[in-house]
């Protein structure tokens, strides 16, 4: 079974982010790391090739030339081969999941997974664009992953429950946390990585239709109290909620 | 003519909470673009006799698209119906719920009619005839602000943000036919597995009390359990990653980055320290209250109300308080 992975290189979670002219994030001295959402995409796809005992997972991703650590960091954790696709990442989903599309209409993939969202633009919709520009089943936010039977069968998080789902392949799935936590790189792989096949090759990414006004921190909270110490407290906090807030 | 869409969702014959929301959203935006609202609600045989509230917060016209193939959420049926329904019209903007469901859908949709999408929507507004969209980025560690070049522009709004708003509107119901064929569709749902008891979901509850690794074992939840209670189906459980990775909750429970984001009028973080991560699921709360034993706990400078202590003393306390309050 082919399968490819698509991750993004995304500041990591806990920087600081200072914004710079123009909305765009000043990155120095900031670590760089694979989106989480898709260090989920890459566990579960070693583990349908392990699986299913053969065929190969391909780590993906369009970036500029710095993304070949993160994809480096994919083939130490067990992808077989990866590919840098050269180009500029924007917050238009759609242009860089034609990016994508380009090179995966080619490439006669059983499966294609994704994170359920990049950990930078947040925009959760580069999978399900991406199934559509390929004319394939979309199965979004799945939570659990198994191949049966020649289908793709997942769970997905709803609100309110679970939905057992099930697509025909080829098919793309975007995964969230749930039965797949991401291996560590062993230090074999991180050796084993370095003879692995990274190509790179230019992208066309479409230019963004999204014009990006204002990038600003989120307001700060005004600053609260601590009402008290232990269950004398209750009173005073039941006050404060009924009539300050007025959210009871 | 400068009308909006609000796709709206049902499950099981009855219109989800975010409907109002998205309709209301609507509404504003229409108010400002000089249109009116248009709903689109998918669904059963008999789905028409469940829309009529829809009128109440703006829809002037409510397409209702029926058919049994149509009952629970089917991608590939949802998105034609939708696209297809698009492509006949010429509204300013398309908005959807930003519901795991609606999540799936607006990005297709957005796809097979070739124009960008917003998501998570937190503010609409319109200046200069043009529709500018706030919404959070790098786990809600910024905001940006965003115009869209499509036509029609297509945003899907964060739950629980948008607060419905009567102002009532015609709500002529027309149904629309189905043509689609459901053997054609690729995806297909099994089951759907409710969680136990059909308890409000955190991501739609006005009232949410989250639980952290301060608990010290899952068999302290029937403390918080029993505050939910307290509030008459009105509040939600959440908990923080510690618990959900430890076993003690099921991760459809996680608030933050790797969780759900939820904007509750109300939040309790209850033996929760405030992680980034863990305040990028909560921080658009209206109000949050937090019960930490350690003062300089980070979770204490997002809080609007604090009370440092023991959960094990604290808690039974304020479920009495509520319930004596909640009698009023
Ligand atoms: C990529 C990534 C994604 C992540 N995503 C998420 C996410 O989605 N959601 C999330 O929550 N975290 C997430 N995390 C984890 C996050 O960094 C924290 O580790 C986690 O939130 C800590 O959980 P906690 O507050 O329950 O536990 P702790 O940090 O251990 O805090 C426990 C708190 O309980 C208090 N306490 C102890 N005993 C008592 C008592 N008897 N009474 C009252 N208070 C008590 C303590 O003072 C302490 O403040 C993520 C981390 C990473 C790296
Ligand atoms: N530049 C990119 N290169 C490869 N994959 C990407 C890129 N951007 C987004 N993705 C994939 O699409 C998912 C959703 O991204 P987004 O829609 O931006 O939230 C991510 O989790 C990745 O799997």
């Amino acid at each position: 079974m082919k399968i490819i992975a698509c991750i993004k290189r995304v500041p990591d979670t806990e920087a600081r982010l200072k914004i710079g002219a123009g909305g765009t994030i000043d990155s120095t001295g900031v670590k760089f790391i694979i989106s989480p959402y898709d260090e989920y995409a890459l566990e579960a796809a070693f583990r349908i090739r392990d699986a299913q005992g053969s065929g190969e997972v391909v780590a993906m991703t369009v970036g500029d030339p710095a993304a070949a650590e993160q994809l480096r960091s994919a083939l130490a954790m067990g992808a077989d081969r990866a590919l840098l696709l050269k180009g500029q990442t924007t917050i238009d989903g759609l242009a860089t999941a034609k990016a994508l599309a380009a090179e995966i209409k080619e490439a006669a993939a059983d499966l294609v997974l994704l994170g359920m969202k990049a950990m930078d633009d947040d925009q959760q919709q580069v999978g399900p664009m991406l199934a559509e520009l390929l004319g394939v089943a979309c199965i979004t936010a799945a939570s659990d992953i198994a191949i049966e039977d020649g289908k793709v069968v997942c769970h997905r998080e709803i609100e309110g429950g679970i939905e057992v789902v099930e697509a025909t392949l080829p098919a793309l799935v975007t995964l969230t946390k749930g039965a797949h936590e991401p291996r560590y790189p062993s230090l074999k792989g991180i050796m084993a990585a370095k003879k692995k096949p990274l190509e790179e090759k230019d992208a066309q990414v479409p230019a963004s239709r999204i014009t990006l006004k204002d990038l600003t921190p989120p307001a700060d909270r005004p600053a609260g109290r601590i009402v008290g110490q232990g269950s004398d407290a209750v009173p005073e906090l039941i006050r404060a909620l009924r009539d300050e807030a007025k959210v009871l | 003519m400068a009308n909006v869409l609000a796709v709206v969702e049902q499950r099981d014959g009855t219109l989800r909470r975010i409907s109002d929301e998205v309709v209301s959203a609507a509404k504003s935006v229409a108010e400002q673009s000089g249109g009116v609202v248009h709903a689109i609600v998918i669904g059963p045989v008999g789905t028409s006799a469940t829309v009529s509230q829809l009128a109440k917060f703006g829809a002037e016209i409510i397409h209702v698209v029926e058919h049994d193939a149509l009952k629970g959420y089917s991608p590939d049926g949802y998105v034609q119906v939708i696209a297809d329904h698009i492509k006949g019209s010429d509204y300013f903007a398309v908005l959807f719920g930003a519901t795991t469901n609606g999540k799936d859908l607006a990005p297709r949709v957005a796809a097979r009619l070739d124009v960008p999408l917003a998501g998570d929507a937190t503010e609409l507004a319109v200046e200069s005839g043009d529709l500018v969209i706030t919404r959070p980025m790098y786990a809600g560690r910024a905001f940006a602000k965003v115009t869209l070049d499509g036509a029609p522009r297509i945003v899907s709004i964060r739950p629980n943000v948008f607060r419905p708003q009567e102002r009532a509107a015609a709500g002529t119901v027309q149904q629309v036919a189905f043509s689609g064929d459901a053997s054609a569709w690729k995806v297909t749902v099994r089951e759907v597995k409710a969680a136990a008891g059909g308890k409000l979901d955190v991501s739609e509850a006005p009232v949410v009390i989250s639980g952290g690794r301060g608990l010290k074992g899952p068999e302290n939840w029937q403390l918080l359990e029993q505050l939910r209670d307290a509030f008459g189906g009105r509040a939600a459980l959440g908990a923080s990653r510690a618990v959900v990775d430890a076993g003690w909750r099921p991760h459809g429970e996680q608030v933050g980055q790797t969780g759900k984001t939820v904007s509750p009028q109300l939040y309790f973080a209850v033996g929760i320290s405030g992680a980034m991560q863990h305040l990028a699921g909560m921080r658009s709360a209206k109000t949050i209250v937090a019960i930490n034993k350690d003062p300089d706990a980070p979770i204490f400078k997002v809080a609007d109300y604090g009370i440092v202590g023991d959960f094990t003393e604290i808690l039974p306390a304020l479920t009495e308080a509520i319930k004596a309050e909640q009698k009023h």
